[in-house]
């Protein structure tokens, strides 16, 4: 591969996030270069979620600061967030389900419709512009994930696995500089898995985006991943290649437990 | 007037130089070719071919789905007098071997990643193979195998090379002759290599010529192109006739959306074999299953009526009044939407051939107002021998020799033609072009059949196929294993049959169930099955198809001369059988002695009596990984019936 990874772009620092008394994430630092993918991985309820949750503004922690490209910030909403080219998938699936898939994608532009609504109700001469631009974009990324066929078809109708392509359709709409994706392959067969590995590796090396992902399945962690990062009951307890992750002897309790 | 496919494009450029060409649908619109935008793309891809050394004389492979730019490489290939040579763009990586070896081939144009990852794994066997050029860059940017490169790359090339010597491709255009060789077809073939059938430009623009005649193609035709370029149907349909014709074709946006394609389009002249009728028909009948009870009373009463008067309509007979009020209505209410359905409302000329068609499904396209009709022909004949006549067609024959055709039946039962449009020769193989060629141009075509009274030619079987049985109640019966296999797959729930018969003293057959509609048949039962293999082995299902082979057995009974050719047990397979395990050809017919070899347990089962046996497969799957089936198949008996004595 010849994509070179490049500074950080994303730093992490010292991340506490509690909920009254539950601690979700203990003073959690890791970083992200730019045209890297970066995955995190820890059993149930290691706090993978609450992490992305943190990074793209959905959850404000109550200790640390994360800084994208250099510009730190602590309190922002989610939409900051997208504005500063973050975007993200979801584990349990965040489409409209009676929208067909071209209207799902077409929303991730929101971000990127200029015009008012009274202009594009009236389809007047700079929204209809404005459309088609957008719809060329849309379409790029439906020829990217090969849903071609399904254009038309209400979201809802669609089998789980396309439904998560459409997911990361929508993500990919915002043209994002890094993409969370919260357990892409969740609930897929072998070749589906197969399937959105690839796409993720598409999108890394063509539109050279940065990706941070969480994944319970291992041998798609460190077949994809450049670095890994490793989550257990809120802390982190490895963070590297994953080979040297691999090796890790916390890594290998945690996940495998050991003998008392 | 004889020319060459390249001059008859330059004259489409000429005269109607912003006349559409090619169209294909990418990101989601359809763009449209001109014939003189197209000239211009050919004569730069022919540059760049002519920079990178192709010659006069030497073969280029082409592999693809139908792509604009892979039809312009062809046009550009023979526009220097070289030979483009279109493969199976599905076959595994090892089938490309033995034509590339075979025609020393140096230079490739393909369409995806996926056909460069299969060259490149095949790169050592094949050491002449100096060039690969693909369409779509996708996942090849940063490939640096050596002479792998873009179609922009070539085309850039081209226009450099161009602008040195620009007269270089003009001069080569003008040198080639009617009689040099056009084009190189490799048959599936179902025994040993495939063999390489080289066509002329004459034999492959003469038939052309006399196909269009016969149906009065103008340059109004809108054609869509979605079958293999490697097939020389698609070849003639949508590059032969399309020069010849001038008319459109339009190129899907992917294999899987030709469907939605099919309707944009709205083709005009419209073939396919009868497995995508058959598949058309299917998708249609499941979902009438599940419409509300109204529509489907709709649709069966409408459907009856088709059947019974629709046929007479289409064969230009005049109906009662009563009738063709009732068939109006019938037509406004269900036929013409289900035409629009199938995305075949503007269908002047449909065809379908290359295997033998059911009759109900012939009927069932007939009856709603489709010119559904049959043509017979081969690789070696550039498909048009026989063809169907408007208002003459019929399920169980091929139609009549058309313009330019000489047919005669042989003593054993072949079917023997003569024509201009006769193959030259198989490729560095002249053992079997003598086997198949006559010193006096007869082509032995290696079916079994006859022209019937009204001079429509009908075929039984592959000669070679057709056996006879041997002891048993029907010693000496005929056995035409493929028309027993075509009765049983006419049903929806049978996808492939295998007959086995031939000098045994009953007949017995495999069975591959319709994933697609048992599976659905299954569903609305509240069947559970895990997948193929458990769906194939539930006595349910194998009750299903017993039902189908006692209906097929009870209309062979009628049939005199093969009441013997009965099913008296089968099995239900417990894979699909499959071209890249070998018991299918590319074309998609059983390749019965495989088959009977590979699982030759089984036919001992059947002719031994067992009530089931255990089986073990290997099995490849699309991604070249390999795995094992196995299962416990059933084994059932069917019920045959007496020879019903026909009065006359």
């Amino acid at each position: 591969m010849t994509r070179a990874i490049g500074d950080v772009i994303l730093d992490v620092q010292n991340i506490s996030l509690s909920f009254g008394g539950v601690k979700a994430l203990t003073d959690i630092s890791f970083d992200l270069r730019e045209h890297e993918i970066r995955a995190i991985i820890g059993p149930n309820g290691a706090g993978k979620s609450s992490m992305l949750n943190c990074i793209n503004g959905v959850y404000q922690p109550q200790q640390g600061s994360i800084a994208l490209r250099g510009r730190t910030f602590r309190h922002m909403n989610s939409r900051q967030v997208a504005e500063m080219g973050v975007a993200r998938t979801f584990q349990n699936l965040a489409l409209f389900k009676g929208m067909s898939v071209l209207d799902n994608i077409m929303t991730g532009r929101n971000l990127r419709m200029k015009s008012n609504l009274l202009l594009q109700a009236l389809r007047l001469g700079p929204a209809e512009r404005e459309e088609i631009a957008h719809r060329q974009v849309v379409e790029r990324i439906i020829d990217f994930l090969e849903i071609q066929p399904y254009r038309k078809t209400p979201v809802g109708k669609m089998p789980y696995g396309l439904q998560k392509r459409v997911d990361l359709g929508r993500a990919l709409a915002m043209e994002p500089q890094v993409l969370l994706l919260d357990e892409p392959m969740a609930g897929m067969n072998v070749e589906e898995k197969q399937d959105m590995s690839r796409f993720i590796l598409d999108v890394n090396d063509e539109f050279g985006t940065t990706i941070v992902l969480i994944e319970h399945d291992m041998g798609v962690v460190m077949d994809i991943s450049d670095r890994v990062v490793v989550l257990d009951y809120g802390k982190k307890i490895g963070d590297g290649t994953p080979g040297e992750v691999r090796g890790n002897p916390d890594v290998i309790r945690a996940y495998l437990g050991v003998q008392h | 007037m004889l020319t060459t496919f390249p001059r008859l494009m330059r004259d489409h450029a000429t005269q109607r130089p912003d006349a559409p060409a090619l169209r294909e649908k990418d990101f989601g619109i359809w763009q449209t070719l001109s014939w003189s935008q197209l000239a211009v793309l050919v004569r730069e891809l022919a540059g760049g071919l002519a920079h990178a050394g192709l010659q006069r004389g030497q073969h280029l492979i082409v592999v693809g789905e139908n792509r604009p730019r892979l039809y312009a490489t062809m046009l550009a290939a023979q526009s220097l007098g070289a030979i483009p040579v279109p493969l199976y763009q599905d076959a595994v990586a090892g089938e490309f071997v033995f034509p590339i070896v075979n025609a020393g081939v140096a230079f490739a144009v393909v369409e995806d990643q996926e056909q460069v990852d299969k060259l490149l794994e095949i790169r050592p066997q094949c050491p002449a193979l100096a060039h690969i050029w693909f369409d779509d860059p996708r996942g090849l940017r940063h490939c640096d195998e050596p002479g792998v490169a873009s179609l922009d790359a070539l085309v850039a090339a081209g226009r450099h090379f161009n602008a040195a010597h620009p007269a270089h491709v003009d001069t080569e255009v003008q040198r080639s002759r009617p009689e040099d060789v056009a084009a190189m077809f490799f048959t599936s073939g179902t025994t040993g290599h495939p063999k390489g059938v080289v066509h002329t430009h004459a034999s492959l623009i003469d038939r052309a010529r006399a196909g269009a005649r016969f149906d009065k193609l103008t340059e109004r035709e809108e054609v869509l192109a979605y079958l293999p370029l490697a097939w020389i149907g698609q070849n003639v349909f949508s590059y032969a006739q399309w020069l010849t014709c001038g008319y459109v074709v339009n190129c899907p946006e992917s294999s899987a959306t030709v469907g939605i394609d099919l309707k944009e389009v709205g083709p005009t002249y419209y073939f396919a074999p009868p497995r995508v009728f058959e598949a058309l028909l299917t998708s249609v009948m499941i979902r009438m299953e599940d419409a509300s009870a109204p529509k489907r009373w709709l649709f069966r009463r409408c459907m009856a009526l088709a059947r019974r008067v629709g046929p007479a309509g289409m064969d230009g007979q005049r109906l009662g009044l009563p009738d063709r009020l009732a068939y109006g209505l019938g037509n406004l209410l269900v036929y013409g939407p289900l035409r629009n359905t199938l995305g075949l409302s503007r269908v002047r000329v449909a065809y379908t051939a290359g295997e033998a068609i059911g009759p109900d499904l012939f009927t069932f396209y007939r009856s709603i107002g489709i010119n559904l009709k049959q043509l017979y022909g081969s690789t070696e004949t550039a498909v048009f021998v026989c063809l169907q006549p408007d208002h003459q067609a019929r399920a169980d024959t091929v139609g009549v020799p058309i313009d330019g055709v000489e047919l005669k039946v042989g003593a054993d039962g072949e079917v023997l033609v003569r024509s201009a449009g006769l193959l030259k020769g198989y490729y560095r193989n002249e053992a079997a072009t003598a086997e198949v060629l006559s010193p006096d141009g007869w082509y032995r075509t290696g079916d079994a059949g006859f022209l019937d009274a009204q001079g429509h030619l009908k075929i039984i079987d592959r000669a070679k196929d057709v056996g006879r049985l041997v002891g048993g109640a029907n010693d000496g019966a005929m056995f035409a294993p493929k028309y027993v296999e075509n009765k049983l797959k006419f049903f929806p729930y049978i996808k492939e049959a295998v007959a086995f018969g031939d000098r045994r003293e009953k007949v017995c057959a495999f069975i591959n169930i319709d994933m697609e509609a048992v599976g659905h048949w299954a569903e609305r039962r509240n069947l559970p099955y895990a997948g193929y293999t458990d769906l194939a082995q539930k006595p349910e299902v194998v009750e299903l198809v017993r039902d189908c082979v006692e209906q097929v057995n009870a209309d062979l009974a009628a049939d005199a001369t093969l009441a013997g050719s009965q099913v008296t047990r089968f099995l239900v397979l417990h894979k699909e059988l499959d071209a890249d395990d070998g018991e299918l050809t590319r074309t998609r017919k059983v390749r019965r002695g495989f088959i009977g070899d590979r699982y030759q347990v089984l036919v001992d089962a059947l002719y031994g009596g067992r009530a089931s046996q255990y089986i073990e497969t290997a099995v490849k799957f699309e991604d070249g990984r390999s795995g094992m089936v196995s299962a416990d198949l059933r084994i059932a008996d069917a019920k045959t019936f007496a020879a019903v004595r026909s009065a006359a």
